[in-house]
C-alpha cells in the first residue's frame, strides 16, 4: 500500500492551502474530502438551473495577499473584484449608507451628525492601528508565554515591542480595545444609533455574543484586517463564487503534483503508539501517511474522529469544552431580477453594496437575547448582499443570486433538533424583513436555500456551523487558539496536525491557518519552508 | 484666614478615612471633609425605620485588605465572620457553600466546586497582590514600573504551566461558560454566576465575568463577614484612628469645588462658601464628579476630559432594607441559618434574563437578590425580638426609562418582594416598613456619579492599567496636587481600602522623591 | 418615501462658475469633497500674479468654525497654544492646536470677529475634537464651512483693487487685522491675512452673494492685472513664505496610525505659539515635559545649493560616509522670485541648527533617465520670501 508524506483531511480553502504549501515543497500529498464537491465552506454551487451559490462564505477580503501571490492564484482562475459601501434601512423609511467614496460616504454621515462624519476619520484611525498590529500576527504562530524555548520567547519579545513600539497611550488603548464591547467602543465615536448600528454588525457576526458583550470590539478587526489591493477593509466578491478561491487553491495543489480525492469521507484517523499512521475512511478504506493533517474544526477531529485513549484526558476536556456555537445561518436565494428598495434613489450605488435591515444598537441586543432564549432572533440581523450585482458570471444575464447571512440563528431550538417547518419559518423571518423593505422581492424569488447551523453542519462537517470554527474571544484567541498548549498546529499525538480555522488566527477564509500550519510542518520535516511571509508595514 | 492642611480630602468614605489615617500617621495635617452628617460614605449604618438600622450600601465585608488593617491597627468586630452562602431552592433544598466546599449538590458537583475554588482562590491572590500597590504604567523605562511588570508576568509564570495557561484563558472569559462546564446543579451555577455580576451591569454571559468574581475574592479567599454594628462600626473605627493620629474630620461639609489656581489645585469650597487652603486635594469621590464637576472640565486636557466623560458607571444594584416584626419562614432553614448569606438566584439562565432588561434600561421583573439578617447576630439594629432584611437587589438600572418615579420604585420593590416570597412565603405580613434604594437614590445620598458601587464599572477596560481611565491609574491627576482615593481608582470597589492605602503611599512615595 | 441622496461626486463653491469660465486648461482635484483648480491658465503666470499683481483664490472648502459664548476666550484659550487673552476683536491669530500629548492636531486662524465671538478656520476638519473639547464650557461651535464663501486676494496690487472696489478704510488694516464692510447689503468681511507671504487680504462673505463679489473684485482690479489662481501657484508662494501644510509638512496627530509619526510646535519651529504662562492648555503638561528634556524632530528651512528641486529627498549630515539619514524634505519648491531653490525640511535633534549645513540627496530626471545629485544646504531661519509691502500700513499704491 502506499504511503503519503502526508493525508490531509478535509477540502476546505485551509486544508487545500496546507496542502499546496507541503506539495510545493516536493511531498507527496493527498487532501481526502468528504463531499463529492471541493471547498468546504468556500464553496459555488449549482443548487439552481444556471445559478451559483455561495451559499456559505459569500465575500472576501481576509484572503492573505502572500498567500494569494505565493500559490499564484490568479493562474488558477482566482479573481477578486472588490465593491463598495453598505446601507441600513431605518424603520421610519430614512436610510445609512455608507458609500465608496470618502467625500459622499462624509456628506451622507453628517446628514445624520455632524460630529459623527468628523469623529469617523479618529475611528478609523484608532481602528486600523489595531489592525496593524493584529494583522502581523495572522502569518506567524502564536507564541507560547508559557514555554521557555528559544522561539517563543523570541517572538513574545517580537510582539511585545511591538507593543512597546506604540507608546504608552496607544498601549492603554490597545488593551481597552481588546477587552469592550463594540457598542461602548463604538459610543466613545458616534453620537447616532443607526451610524453605530452600522459599524457593530462586524462586532458580532459569526459570534455567540452581543454588541454590549465585552470583547467584541476585536471582533470588529476580524472584518478590518483584510483589505483588497490595499484598500484595508474593503470586500470583494469572487469571480464565479467563493467556491473559486478553494478551486484555485486546488489548482495549485494540483499542479504542484498533490492528489485530491473527493467522497472520501474520514471515519477515523488512525493512531499506533502515539503516533498517526493514516486514516480510516467510511467507505472502510485506509489510507496511510507519515502526517495526518487536519483542516476540520478541532471537536470533529478529535472528538469524532479519534479514539478518547489516544488522547491525554487534559487535553481531550480542552477540546470538549471548545467553544464553537451556532449563531448564525444562511437563507440563498435565486431572483428573476433586480429587487426595488423605493427608500434609495433609482441608479444609486448601493445597491451594490451589503444590505441590513436594522437601525438601533437595542434592535441588535435583542436579536441576540432570541439567541440566547434559544431561538432564531425574530427581527435579525441580517447582512443581505447581491453578488450578481459586482459578478455577472453567477446567474444568467438580468438574473440575480441573493445571499442572506442572518444572525443570530442557534444550532439546536430549546436544546432540540430543528424541525422542516420550523426552517420554513426561521426563512419567512428574513424574507419578511427584507420584503418590508422591498414591496416586490417575494414575487421576484425562484428558489431559495435555507441553512441553519445544523444544515451546515450536516452539509459541511463544521460543528454546529460556526463560521470561525470556534468563537473569537479572548479565551480562544492567539496561544490560547484552539487549546493552550497546543496552539501551534500540532496535537498531543505525533504526526497529527492541525490547519483549519479552529486555530490561530481564526476563520474568515483568511488561509492563514492552513498556511501557518504547513510552516510548522515544513519546519518538523526540516524541509525547506514556502510559506511566505508578512508583506509588513503595511 | 483659614487654616492650612498638608492634605484634604473629600469624601469621608472608607478609602477617604484609610487614606487620612495613613498620611496623618506619617505627620501630615490631614483635613476630611464629609458631605454627610456621618462619616463612612457609602459605607454606613443608618436608621430607616424606627429603631431599625441597616448598612445602606455595602452590607458584607468582602475584601477589607490586611495590610489596611495592619497599617491602621483596626480592630473591627465582627458579628459574623466565614458565613456560609445558601442558595435558595424550591421546596427547601437549598444548596450551601463556604470556603471549598458546598453540599446539597451531587458528589461529583462537590469535587468540581472544590478544584474551582482552589483555582479561583489561587488566582485571586496572584491578583489580590497587585490590588495593594499602585498599577505600574506601562511603556516608561521607569525601573519601578519595568520591575512590577517583571514581577507580575513572574508571578503569573510561577503559577506553573498549565495553570498559567487556565489564568490566561479564564481571566477574560464569562462566568456561565465555566459554571456550565463544571457542574451540574443549577443552583449552584446560579449563586456562583451572582456572585460574578453582583454590583456589574453585565449578565454571566458576559466576557470579563470570570474577572469579577475574581474580584470578590480577592485577598480574602472568598470568606464573607458582617461587621458588628453595620458598615459604620468599621469606617467610625477607621474615622477614630485616623483622629487618634491628628487627623480632623469634619462632617456636614459638602465640597462643592476644588479649587485651582495657576495651573494647580490650591484647595476647596465648601457649600457653605467656606475655603480651605492646600496644595495636596484627595479626592474620594468618584473620578466623573470630581473632574467633571468638583474641578470643572476647564482644568484638564481634552483628551483627559474625554475620557472621563466616557468612563462607564451605570449602576445597577439596589439596595432593599425591611424592617420585620421576627423571622420569616423559609423551608429548609434552621434558625441558624439566618445568620448567613442567602441568595435568590436559581441558575445561570435566570440571573442572564434578570439583567436582559437592564440593557434596554427597564428593571428585572424577576431580579436576582443576595440576602442578610444582620440583626440575628447583632442585637443593636433592631428592637428586641424584631429583625432587619437588608438586600441587595439587581438589576435596577440608574437610567431607567422613564425615570425612578415612585410607581417605578413600587413596581421594582414589589418584584422583589414576590421573588423573596417564593421561599418566604410569610415575609409579606412581617414587614413592618421599608426602604428602597435605587442607583438613583443612592447617587442623590452618597455623591456617587450612577450609583455604581465600583465607582466605575469593573471591567478589563476599566481595571488596573487603565483605571480609572488610561494614563491616570497611579492615582495622581493630571493637574498638580490632586489625587483620587477612591473605588474609581485601582482596584476598586468593596470596603476594602486598597484604593485609599493606595493613593496614601503613592502620595507619600512622591513626596519622597521630590 | 425616497430620501433625497446625498451629493455624489465633487461639490462646487458658489466661485465654481466664474473659475470654470476662466478655465482654459481643465485641470481640477477634489479639496475636502470640493472640486478645486490646479491652476486656470498656467501655474507660473498665475504664481507671478500673487508676486506681481493680485491672484485670486478660492479658499472656500477651508474648514470653518463660529465658536461663540460666555466662555469662548477661555475655551479656545484651552484649545490652542498661544494667548488668546491677547487677541482683541478684529485681530486675526495663527494659531496651532495639540492633543494631550502635545502633538499637533492642525494649524489655522482664529478670527475675533466681535467681542466673544470668533471664526475658527483650518485645513482639516475637527467637528470631533472641537467638541470634545467643549465639554464643561458654556460656549456653542457650529462649523460654517458651507455658510461662509472665502477669496483669498493677494499680491501687490490687492490693496488697489480692494480700494477701487470701494472697501474705504482698509488702508488702515494692520496684518492680521479684520474688518466688517457693507456689499450689497450683505456683510463683507477682509482680514489682512493669507498663505503667500506677500500684501494681501482674505474675503468671507454669504455664498449667495459669492458671485456678485467675484464680479466687484475682477472688475475693479481690471486694470490691476487681477487673475484666478489654482493651488498649483499657491503651492509655491506659500512654501516661499516658510508657512506649514497639514499632510506636508506635519501630518494631524489624530490621523497617525504609526508611533513617532506626529510632531510637536516645538518640532515645527513654532515655539513661539506656546505660551507656558496660560495655566492650562491642550498639551500643556507634555510641551513643558518636552522642554525640559528636548525635542525629537526639527523644522528647517533649507536654502539648496543649485537647481534641483528636492522633492522627498532624504537629508544627511555630511555630504558622503552617512551611516543614515537625519531626516528628509517635506516641501520643496524652485523660488522663481528669489531665484533659489527652496525646502522646507524635518530633521532629528541636535542637527539642523540655525546657519549650519546639512546635505540634500536629490533625484531629478532628464530624458527619462534618473541621476542622483548631493547638494548642500543651509539651515535659514527667516522665510525665503518676506517683502517689507507685505506688512506695510498703509500698503504702497501699485
Amino acid at each position: 500500500m502506499k504511503t503519503y508524506d502526508a493525508i490531509i483531511v478535509g477540502a476546505g480553502h485551509n486544508g487545500l492551502t496546507t496542502a499546496a504549501f507541503l506539495a510545493k515543497s516536493g511531498l507527496d500529498v493527498v487532501c481526502v474530502e468528504k463531499n463529492d464537491y471541493i471547498g468546504g465552506a468556500a464553496v459555488s454551487r449549482e443548487l439552481y438551473k444556471d445559478w451559483m451559490y455561495s451559499n456559505c462564505s459569500y465575500v472576501c477580503s481576509l484572503l492573505r495577499p502572500e498567500i494569494y501571490r505565493s500559490l499564484e492564484l490568479h493562474r488558477h482562475g482566482l479573481q477578486v473584484t472588490p465593491y463598495g459601501g453598505s446601507v441600513q434601512f431605518m424603520e421610519n423609511g430614512d436610510y445609512y449608507g455608507s458609500y465608496h467614496d470618502p467625500a459622499v460616504a462624509y456628506r451622507e454621515m453628517a446628514r445624520f451628525s455632524r460630529h459623527d462624519a468628523d469623529a469617523y476619520e479618529r475611528y478609523s484611525a484608532d481602528t486600523m492601528r489595531q489592525c496593524r498590529f493584529i494583522r502581523d500576527t495572522l502569518l506567524r504562530t502564536a507564541p507560547d508565554p508559557t514555554s521557555f524555548k528559544p522561539r517563543d520567547i523570541k517572538e513574545l519579545i517580537a510582539i511585545g515591542s511591538k507593543f512597546m513600539e506604540m507608546g504608552e497611550d496607544r498601549m492603554y488603548e490597545t488593551i481597552r480595545f481588546w477587552t469592550m464591547s463594540v457598542a461602548e467602543y463604538l459610543a466613545e465615536y458616534f453620537e447616532t444609533d443607526v451610524i453605530r448600528t452600522a459599524f457593530s454588525g462586524s462586532g458580532i457576526i459569526g459570534t455567540a455574543l452581543g454588541v454590549h458583550s465585552p470583547g467584541t470590539a476585536y471582533v470588529l478587526l476580524h472584518h478590518y484586517m483584510g483589505d483588497v489591493d490595499g484598500n484595508v477593509g474593503t470586500w470583494g466578491v469572487a469571480r464565479g463564487g467563493m467556491g473559486a478561491v478553494s478551486k484555485s487553491i486546488a489548482g495549485a495543489f494540483q499542479a504542484y503534483g498533490g492528489e485530491l480525492r473527493t467522497e472520501a469521507g474520514v471515519d477515523k484517523i488512525i493512531v499506533k503508539n502515539g503516533q498517526t499512521t493514516g486514516v480510516a475512511l467510511e467507505n472502510g478504506e485506509e489510507i496511510s501517511g507519515r502526517l495526518v493533517v487536519s483542516a476540520m474544526d478541532v471537536k470533529r477531529t478529535f472528538l469524532n474522529c479519534m479514539d478518547k485513549s489516544d488522547l491525554p484526558a487534559a487535553f481531550y476536556d480542552r477540546v470538549a469544552n471548545f467553544k464553537i456555537r451556532g449563531s448564525s445561518g444562511k437563507v440563498n436565494i435565486a431572483l428573476d431580477g433586480m429587487p426595488t428598495f423605493p427608500a434609495l434613489p433609482e441608479g444609486s450605488t448601493l445597491y451594490h453594496s451589503d444590505m441590513h435591515f436594522i437601525d438601533s444598537m437595542e434592535r441588535m441586543e435583542r436579536a441576540y437575547d432570541d439567541w440566547k432564549a434559544g431561538t432564531w432572533s425574530k427581527d435579525p440581523y441580517i447582512d443581505m448582499v447581491v453578488p450578481t450585482m459586482t459578478d455577472p458570471t453567477m446567474a444568467p444575464p438580468g438574473k440575480h443570486f441573493m445571499s442572506c447571512f442572518v444572525q443570530y440563528c442557534p444550532y439546536e431550538l430549546e436544546g432540540r433538533a430543528w424541525t422542516d417547518p420550523e426552517r420554513e419559518e426561521f426563512a419567512k423571518t428574513v424574507i419578511n424583513q427584507i420584503a418590508n423593505y422591498s414591496p416586490d422581492f417575494k414575487e421576484l424569488i425562484l428558489h431559495y436555500e435555507v441553512r441553519t447551523p445544523q444544515d451546515i453542519e450536516d452539509q459541511i462537517g463544521i460543528t454546529e456551523g460556526n463560521i470561525f470554527h470556534g468563537e473569537l474571544t479572548m479565551d480562544q484567541l492567539l496561544f490560547n487558539r484552539p487549546v493552550p498548549g497546543y496552539a501551534q498546529y500540532r496535537s498531543p499525538v505525533r504526526g497529527l496536525y492541525m490547519c483549519g480555522s479552529s486555530t490561530h488566527p481564526g476563520g474568515g477564509v483568511m488561509a492563514a491557518p492552513g498556511a501557518n500550519a504547513a510552516r510548522e510542518i515544513l519546519a518538523d520535516l526540516r524541509r525547506p519552508n514556502t510559506v511566505p511571509e508578512n508583506f509588513g508595514d503595511d | 484666614m483659614t487654616d492650612k492642611y498638608d492634605a484634604i480630602i473629600v469624601g469621608g468614605g472608607h478609602n477617604g478615612l484609610v487614606c487620612a489615617g495613613l498620611l496623618a500617621k506619617s505627620g501630615k495635617r490631614v483635613l476630611v471633609l464629609e458631605a454627610n452628617d456621618q462619616v463612612g460614605g457609602a459605607a454606613v449604618t443608618r436608621e430607616f425605620a424606627d429603631g431599625y438600622s441597616v448598612s445602606a450600601c455595602a452590607h458584607l465585608l468582602y475584601q477589607l485588605q490586611p495590610a489596611v488593617r495592619k497599617d491602621l491597627k483596626l480592630s473591627v468586630k465582627l458579628a459574623s465572620d466565614d458565613m456560609t452562602t445558601i442558595a435558595l431552592g424550591d421546596d427547601g433544598e437549598h444548596v450551601r457553600m463556604v470556603g471549598n466546599k458546598a453540599s446539597g449538590v451531587s458528589d461529583a458537583d462537590a469535587r468540581s466546586y472544590r478544584g474551582f475554588r482552589k483555582r479561583m482562590t489561587r488566582f485571586a491572590d496572584l491578583l489580590g497582590t497587585y490590588f495593594n500597590r499602585p498599577p505600574p504604567r506601562l511603556g516608561t523605562k521607569d525601573f519601578k514600573d519595568v520591575s512590577v511588570l517583571a514581577r507580575l508576568g513572574l508571578d503569573i509564570r510561577r503559577l506553573g504551566r498549565g495553570e498559567m495557561q487556565e489564568f490566561l484563558r479564564l481571566i477574560g472569559m464569562n462566568i456561565h461558560d465555566e459554571v456550565v462546564e463544571r457542574f451540574e446543579s443549577p443552583l449552584l451555577k446560579g449563586a456562583i454566576s451572582l456572585d460574578a455580576v453582583l454590583g456589574t451591569h453585565l449578565g454571566p454571559r458576559s466576557p470579563n465575568t470570570i474577572m469579577t468574581y475574581l474580584y470578590r475574592q480577592a485577598g480574602n479567599h472568598g470568606r464573607i463577614a458582617a461587621p458588628k454594628g453595620g458598615m459604620s462600626s468599621v469606617t467610625e473605627e477607621l474615622a477614630h484612628v485616623a483622629r487618634t493620629a491628628g487627623a480632623t474630620i469634619r462632617t456636614g461639609m459638602a465640597v462643592t469645588r476644588i479649587v485651582v489656581e495657576n495651573g494647580r489645585v490650591a484647595g476647596v469650597e465648601t457649600e457653605a462658601g467656606e475655603r480651605f487652603d492646600s496644595m495636596i486635594v484627595i479626592s474620594n469621590a468618584d473620578p466623573k464628579r470630581t473632574i467633571m464637576e468638583l474641578v470643572g472640565a476647564r482644568h484638564v486636557e481634552t483628551g483627559f476630559t474625554h475620557r472621563v466623560h466616557h468612563l462607564r458607571s451605570r449602576g445597577n444594584a439596589a439596595k432593599l432594607h425591611l424592617a420585620l416584626d421576627g423571622l420569616p419562614q423559609i423551608a429548609g432553614l434552621s434558625k441558624k441559618d439566618f445568620a448567613e448569606r442567602l441568595v435568590i438566584a436559581p441558575d445561570e439562565h435566570y440571573v442572564e434574563r434578570a439583567f436582559n432588561p437592564a440593557k434596554y434600561g427597564a428593571s428585572s421583573p424577576e431580579p436576582v437578590v443576595e440576602i442578610t439578617f444582620p440583626s440575628f447576630r447583632d442585637e443593636t439594629l433592631a428592637p428586641t425580638g424584631k429583625h432587619v432584611m437588608s438586600a441587595i437587589v439587581q438589576y435596577a438600572p440608574y437610567a431607567l426609562k422613564g425615570g425612578w418615579t415612585d410607581a417605578a420604585k413600587g413596581e421594582f420593590e414589589a418584584a422583589t418582594i414576590r421573588a423573596i416570597e417564593r421561599y418566604a412565603p410569610d415575609i409579606v405580613q412581617r414587614i413592618t416598613a421599608s426602604e428602597l434604594l435605587t442607583p438613583a437614590d443612592i447617587e442623590r445620598e452618597f455623591h456617587i456619579t450612577g450609583g455604581h458601587w465600583h465607582h466605575g464599572e469593573l471591567t478589563l477596560d476599566q481595571f488596573m492599567f487603565v483605571r480609572p481611565v488610561a494614563g491616570a491609574a497611579q492615582y495622581q491627576m493630571p493637574i498638580e496636587g490632586l489625587y483620587l482615593c477612591g473605588a474609581g481608582t485601582h482596584p476598586g470597589g468593596g470596603v476594602s481600602g486598597a484604593a485609599g492605602r493606595n493613593a496614601a503611599r503613592a502620595i507619600l512615595g512622591r513626596e519622597k522623591a521630590a | 418615501m425616497t430620501i433625497q441622496e446625498v451629493p455624489q461626486g465633487r461639490l462646487r463653491t458658489p466661485f465654481y462658475s466664474r473659475m470654470s469660465e476662466l478655465d482654459t486648461v481643465n485641470s481640477w482635484h477634489e479639496w475636502k469633497g470640493y472640486t478645486t483648480p490646479d491652476e486656470l491658465y498656467c501655474a507660473e503666470t498665475e504664481y507671478f500674479a500673487i508676486r506681481n499683481a493680485t491672484g485670486v483664490f478660492d479658499l472656500t472648502p477651508m474648514t470653518k468654525y463660529r465658536i461663540s459664548g460666555p466662555d469662548s476666550l477661555e475655551y479656545i484659550n484651552r484649545l490652542v497654544t498661544r494667548d488668546m487673552a491677547k487677541i482683541k476683536p478684529g485681530r486675526v491669530a495663527y494659531a496651532v492646536w495639540c492633543d494631550d500629548r502635545g502633538q499637533v492636531i492642525d494649524d489655522g486662524t482664529i478670527f475675533h470677529l466681535r467681542e466673544g465671538e470668533y471664526r475658527l478656520c483650518s485645513q482639516e476638519r475637527h467637528f470631533d475634537w472641537l467638541m470634545a473639547s467643549a465639554i464643561g464650557f458654556d460656549v456653542s461651535v457650529v462649523e460654517e464651512t458651507a455658510e461662509v464663501a472665502g477669496l483669498a486676494v493677494q499680491g501687490p496690487t490687492s490693496y488697489s483693487v480692494l480700494s477701487n472696489m470701494g472697501l474705504d478704510g482698509l488702508g488702515e488694516l494692520k496684518v492680521f487685522g479684520l474688518m466688517h464692510f457693507d456689499f450689497q447689503g450683505a456683510e463683507l468681511m477682509v482680514s489682512r491675512t493669507g498663505f503667500t507671504g506677500d500684501l494681501g487680504y482674505e474675503l468671507w462673505i454669504e455664498p449667495a452673494k459669492a458671485e456678485q463679489l467675484w464680479d466687484a473684485l475682477f472688475e475693479a482690479g481690471k486694470l490691476h492685472g487681477i487673475r484666478a489662481i489654482g493651488v498649483h501657484a499657491l503651492e509655491m508662494a506659500r512654501v516661499e513664505a516658510g508657512y506649514l501644510a497639514a499632510y506636508e509638512d506635519f501630518l494631524p496627530a489624530k490621523a497617525t496610525l504609526r508611533t513617532g509619526r506626529t510632531r510637536s510646535p516645538l518640532e515645527l519651529g513654532l515655539d513661539w505659539l506656546v505660551d507656558f504662562k496660560k495655566p492650562v492648555f491642550n498639551g500643556r503638561r507634555a510641551l513643558a515635559e518636552e522642554q525640559r528634556r528636548g525635542s525629537t524632530w526639527r523644522l528647517v528651512k533649507l536654502d539648496i545649493d543649485g537647481n534641483k528641486t528636492a522633492h522627498h529627498s532624504y537629508i544627511y549630515a555630511k555630504p558622503k560616509n552617512n551611516k543614515r539619514e537625519i531626516g528628509f524634505v517635506t516641501s520643496a519648491v524652485w523660488s522663481p522670485i528669489c531665484k533659489q531653490n527652496v525646502a522646507i525640511g524635518t530633521v532629528r535633534m541636535p542637527h539642523g541648527e540655525i546657519g549650519s549645513n546639512v546635505w540634500v540627496e536629490i533625484y531629478y530626471q532628464r530624458e527619462m533617465h534618473w541621476s542622483k545629485a548631493m547638494a548642500k544646504a543651509s539651515v535659514v531661519d527667516k522665510p525665503f520670501w518676506f517683502p517689507p509691502r507685505r506688512s506695510a500700513t498703509p500698503p504702497g499704491p501699485y
